[in-house]
């Protein structure tokens, strides 16, 4: 995969949805100086409004529903969604529970999907570049 | 929709009311705290759980034990282990399935790595609120080994999947012993290093004294558990009071901050002291497992329909401790000799530690808030337990209109009552 020109740097807002932690230790893992990817430039931010890329974990609970939509319009355009995480895919092993309004794409429009319980900070970066490649292709908003 | 004033209570001229998350980058997971402050100081405290809960003892109850064991792994990712263990430590006492010696020492090896591992996370999160950002890549630096150790034991750097009823999924050779025993000297370096950078760092040491005190008075009223508990001088640990795996055969002492430090103060730099001197306790408990580990089976059973055929036949109750990196965790199974449990209970030890927030918070100030929060090592995914729905409506059921229902039927009775 190569990208055109690295020209933004991408800033990332990480919504917990309901997730067990797996993914979330994962993705500070990706962001601690093993993998490192704060040295492209990435980064996570405090708020939505700064943020290019939406990064969801967890299978949304009802209670998170609304946090989930608001945090997503909160987010300005062009963005890019990335639900990391078997849970927030498809539910995994909380797909029956009577409590969960996901799986995530069922509220909000996704771009990248990241399976794995939970995957492993490469496949997050993997995530993450196929975000940038669609922000600079100009494919979302 | 409420606003957090009405939740505190009265708001007079000269306080504030602020309401943290539950989205908030201070914060890890969901959790909402409602604050009244007055200046700086904070008056008056209280949170709001349930953004986090899944139903996880529900679905266990259509599912059989071995699927549970999934299930409960899921419930926290940090603490898989302990969740799991203490599962399996419910289902065998129900059973009376003896675990193989040589899988109870590989059980008690994990356990211990997930202990470093999660305290060495604490560590770079405390160090991260406190605004000490080098600290904090460097306890993640150092986490990487651990994570490489179990992912070879276990085939997952996260969920480790290794635990059975009845023993353990896969065995240890001797070139995994040899990486173990490697990484054990290295966290004990490890954890005197991280001492003089915590400890000894005048800043840290200015931020973190005298901070969100919890007496040993509360600490016993609100059953903190684990580091929590230990940092102000209570000595609990499942391990000691209990002993259960490899721990009988190793002797585990509960830390607490005099042995560290000369003196316990239960502020928010014992919890460090606490938790960073564990790590060199796992890592020499972790130690002496391998140079003494017993040959023989790893499981009771090996083929799990067998087990589950074994399970089908079993009833009566049970209860599983262990003593998880923030406390003791509680698991009680109920077995009614069919394929699923026909009640499955977990206590995590958030729910006993997040009651100390309040005493630690009261007169506070503001920007104490995230360090005084993470300080007892908060796990959301754990904890949520309880949220009330129902078709279009969704209603917390508090103190309050618990005690307004009361009165109402009381008065709803006098009236029945008078002649």
């Amino acid at each position: 995969m190569k990208s055109r020109d690295f020209s933004r740097s991408l800033w990332v807002f990480h919504l917990n949805t309901g997730s067990c932690n797996g993914c979330d230790i994962e993705i500070l893992a990706a962001l601690t100086p093993r993998y490192d990817v704060e040295r492209f430039g990435m980064k996570l931010v405090g708020s939505p409004r700064h943020a290019d890329v939406l990064l969801v974990t967890g299978p949304v609970t009802r209670d998170m529903e609304d946090k989930l939509k608001r945090v997503y319009a909160q987010t300005p355009d062009p963005k890019v969604v990335m639900v990391v995480g078997n849970c927030g895919n498809t539910g995994d092993v909380f797909y029956e529970s009577y409590n969960l309004a996901g799986p995530a794409d069922r509220l909000i429009p996704v771009d990248v999907y990241v399976p794995g319980c939970p995957p492993r900070p490469e496949a997050v970066i993997y995530g993450v570049v196929k975000a940038w490649k669609l922000l600079e292709e100009g494919k979302r908003r | 929709m409420r606003k957090a004033g009405d939740i505190i209570g009265q708001e007079s001229r000269d306080t504030y009311s602020i309401c943290v998350g539950p989205v908030h980058p201070a914060l890890k997971e969901p959790v909402r705290l409602n604050l009244r402050v007055r200046g700086e100081r904070i008056e008056h405290v209280d949170f709001e759980l349930s953004q986090v809960h899944r139903g996880i003892e529900w679905m266990g109850t259509r599912r059989n034990p071995i699927q549970i064991l999934y299930l409960s792994e899921r419930i926290c990712g940090i603490c898989n282990i302990c969740h799991t263990f203490a599962f399996c430590r419910a289902v065998e006492s129900i059973a009376g399935i003896e675990v193989p010696p040589r899988a109870r020492y590989i059980r008690t090896i994990v356990a211990e790595l997930e202990r470093i591992h999660s305290h060495i996370l604490w560590a770079g999160v405390a160090a991260h609120e406190l605004g000490f950002d080098s600290a904090m890549h460097y306890a993640f630096r150092a986490r990487e080994k651990v994570l490489d150790v179990i992912e070879n034991l276990t085939g997952n750097r996260i969920m480790k999947a290794i635990m059975m009823i009845g023993g353990v999924r896969r065995d240890m050779d001797k070139g995994q012993a040899r990486l173990v025993m490697e990484a054990a000297d290295f966290y004990s370096r490890c954890s005197r290093k991280l001492e003089k950078i915590f400890l000894g760092d005048p800043v840290i040491k200015s931020r973190t004294r005298d901070t969100g005190i919890l007496t040993r008075h509360d600490c016993l009223a609100l059953c903190s558990v684990g580091p929590t508990a230990r940092a102000s001088g209570v000595r609990k640990d499942v391990r000691q009071d209990e002993p259960y795996g490899a721990y009988p055969d190793v002797g585990v002492k509960a830390m607490t901050p005099d042995e560290i430090t000369g003196e316990t103060r239960g502020d928010v730099y014992d919890r460090i002291a606490v938790r960073l001197r564990e790590i060199k306790q796992s890592a020499d408990i972790i130690g002496r497992c391998v140079k003494d580990m017993p040959e023989g089976k790893i499981a009771h059973e090996d083929k799990a329909n067998v087990l589950l055929g074994e399970l089908r036949g079993v009833q009566g109750e049970g209860i599983g401790r262990h003593e998880a990196p923030r406390g003791e965790v509680f698991h009680y199974v109920k077995l009614v000799g069919e394929e699923a449990p026909y009640s499955w209970k977990v206590r995590a030890p958030t729910y006993n530690n997040l009651l100390s927030w309040i005493p630690m918070m009261l007169g506070a100030q503001i920007a104490d808030i995230p360090v005084i929060a993470a300080s007892i090592d908060p796990c959301m995914s754990c904890t949520n337990r309880a949220v009330v729905t129902g078709p279009g409506r969704r209603q917390v059921l508090g103190q309050d209109m618990l005690h307004d229902l009361s009165v109402k039927r009381t008065r709803e009775l006098r009236r029945g009552l008078r002649p």
